[in-house]
């Protein structure tokens, strides 16, 4: 029955011979299988540049930072943080929400635009999920040591101890551990199960033994056969399907921990899909800072093309002027409520004592991206890395001006408070892009940075049908 | 050296240059009624499943039953921790209901049916098997690359080394050849 209606499609078809629908392709200069493997391969298989071990060093200085912050604060306590009352949380939520969201674009470029069919995602998915998964163990760092006594941080899981205390689960912070658990142990698998068949290809071609022995390991005996991959393939789907509903759910969660709260300017339901929206912009924000010095250094402009970063431009777009009607519709809302309390909390997050951030904020959020509606603007690449960095602070700024002007104003004028950091706090996230590059730049030196088989499976060879 | 090291024949292997050839040639094997053979290609090439008849991945039954574990083990630990164990009194509300603690049973039922996925797609392929016959292949580095191949086991009935390799040539193989697997 369905051969019959194509038989009768394809006859309409010659008939009035449409006009081909002319897509660009996704790899330029009709590059062969072969290009490819030796192009990802090469990256970790060639002799380390000088450029990377400079990198790296800076970074590891830079990490050191973090240390360095960290083992003062254990060693003397988490006073040394600015945190105090009336901004409890300060600058620890602010760089945990702010990691925790720059996580998820990896995942939507990985599951949800894998879902959506969009074949122009598999030469960005790989560094971005390794994106997910550093940022997301950056995230951690904050919310692990702002329990002061980290050594008891275990007990936010639900594992027996001596003092027969079990964790309380009405709390949106024990949902937190659950959501960020979970949204870190996905990531690290969906990376990995990604990365299979590729470590195969390394294994096979690798001439030193511990290369044959490291990705030997990882491949795990992957053999290319159409029974590994029919079963892959499924699993590949299956896990993208899990992870969809998944990095909805952590910033949704993420944003329980201020809208359960009953607080002005907190207590909205608008938050989840803003916080999502909010998550993604900045996602890909970081995606574009992250690739296109990588597409630079490596000499990918056949693989991440300019198609590329006008389709992440534009998601950078449309997701930063979610997060502007969200910030419209929250003062539409505060307005139309008649709280007054409410209406305070957003007169002063535009006008009152940090009245700066909010409009660092909205001129990085909201103003910046819209540059992106110029086609001459996405092909200035440089100008399209400066706009993503503006959209990382920009995003990071967001999340201050959440925690901070409810905090800092709540109901009682007699509880009011100004938050300032401590050079604590300024070491300990500055250093957590050192934290974060180390990571970064292993990843560039060791793993495939492109899924090679997605990648192949997207160009014209691969299609059975046609004699490519 | 060579001849302290014993082997036996496993199967015959050749490669085909394009996802058009094996796609067809697989077709053809499929045709003549081979049972122990298997393609191997660089991409999980397109339809290449239904032309060897195989069915639907059966990894979703490992999803589903990591889903429902999960779920039931957040729900489990939450009654058992914050009713049974230690009822805790929050907010003068039930120590237990099903819609509170909700994000933790759904973290959980994502948890588990990731692990389910993975677990069952290395179930289902025989992985982790770091040692296989068709790694001998001189080649077969090439299966990742830009190469597929089609190899027909020994352990087939139809199997008879001179018929097979015709049979495969005549399909467009090329250096058709018998891997032999080393036994020591």
């Amino acid at each position: 029955m369905s051969e019959v209606k194509e038989a009768s499609e394809n006859e309409i078809l010659k008939k009035i011979d449409p006009a081909p629908w002319k897509e660009a392709p996704l790899v330029l200069n009709n590059r062969s299988y072969k290009w490819v493997t030796d192009k990802i391969c090469g990256i970790v298989e060639s002799k380390t540049p000088t450029w990377w071990w400079w990198c790296f060093i800076t970074a590891l200085c830079i990490a050191s930072f973090t240390g360095m912050g960290l083992v003062y604060l254990v060693s003397t306590g988490v006073g040394v943080w600015g945190n105090n009352n009336p901004v409890n949380w300060g600058w620890a939520i602010v760089n945990f929400v702010f990691w925790i969201g720059i996580g998820h674009a990896g995942t939507l470029i990985s599951a949800v635009l894998c879902l959506l069919k969009q074949k122009w995602r598999t030469s960005i998915n790989r560094a971005s999920e390794a994106m997910t998964v550093f940022a997301v163990l950056c995230a951690g760092i904050f919310p692990l040591f702002h329990v002061g006594r980290v050594w008891f941080a275990w007990w936010l899981f639900p594992i027996p101890n001596a003092n027969a205390i079990w964790p309380q689960f009405r709390s949106p912070l024990e949902w937190d551990v659950f959501a960020v658990s979970t949204y870190a142990t996905v990531s690290i698998l969906f990376w990995y199960m990604g990365m299979i068949p590729d470590m195969a290809v390394l294994r096979d071609r690798a001439k030193e033994t511990w290369r044959k022995y490291f990705y030997g390991f990882f491949a795990m005996g992957w053999r290319n056969a159409n029974n590994h991959w029919r079963n892959f393939e499924m699993a590949y789907l299956l896990l993208a399907g899990l992870s969809t509903p998944l990095v909805l759910s952590v910033h949704t969660i993420v944003s329980f921990d201020f809208a359960v709260a009953n607080l002005p300017g907190w207590h909205t339901t608008i938050f989840p899909p803003y916080f999502v929206a909010g998550a993604i912009f900045s996602g890909f924000g970081m995606v574009l800072t992250l690739l296109l010095p990588v597409r630079a250094v490596f000499g990918l402009r056949d693989l991440i093309t300019q198609k590329h970063i006008d389709n992440m431009c534009m998601i950078t777009l449309a997701t930063g002027s979610l997060v502007g009607y969200a910030y419209a519709m929250e003062f539409f809302i505060a307005w139309y409520g008649a709280n007054s309390y409410e209406g305070f909390a957003f007169i002063n997050r535009a006008f009152g004592n940090y009245w700066w951030s909010y409009w660092i904020m909205v001129s990085c959020n909201v103003i910046c991206p819209q540059l992106f509606w110029f086609k001459k603007i996405r092909e200035n690449t440089p100008l399209v890395w400066i706009i993503s960095i503006f959209v990382n602070v920009g995003m990071w700024f967001e999340r201050f001006v959440i925690a901070n002007t409810t905090l800092s104003r709540d109901f009682l004028p007699s509880s009011w408070g100004y938050y300032s950091p401590t050079v604590v706090d300024i070491f300990t996230f500055f250093g957590t892009f050192g934290f974060f590059s180390v990571l970064f730049l292993l990843f560039l030196r060791f793993l495939p940075l492109m899924p090679m088989c997605e990648v192949k499976s997207v160009m014209p060879q691969a299609d059975p049908h046609s004699d490519h | 050296m060579m001849s302290d090291v014993m082997d036996i024949k496993y199967a015959v292997a050749a490669t085909f240059s394009s996802a058009k050839e094996i796609y067809d040639a697989a077709g053809k094997v499929k045709e003549k009624g081979y049972t122990h053979w298997e393609c191997f290609s660089p991409i999980p090439v397109h339809g290449l499943d239904g032309q060897m008849g195989y069915p639907r991945s059966k990894v979703p039954r490992f999803t589903l039953a990591g889903g429902v574990t999960g779920f039931l083990t957040g729900m489990l630990i939450v009654w058992f921790m914050n009713e049974f164990d230690y009822p805790l009194i929050v907010g003068g509300k039930p120590y237990f209901s099903p819609i509170y603690p909700f994000p933790v049973f759904y973290e959980l039922t994502i948890l588990f049916a990731a692990f389910g996925t993975l677990f069952g797609m290395f179930f289902l392929n025989r992985l982790p098997r770091h040692n296989h016959p068709v790694f001998e292949h001189p080649d077969f580095g090439r299966t990742g690359d830009d190469k597929y191949m089609i190899v027909i086991e020994v352990e087939d009935p139809q199997f008879d080394e001179e018929e097979t390799s015709q049979f495969l040539t005549s399909l467009g193989g090329q250096s058709v050849q018998v891997i032999r697997e080393p036994i020591d």
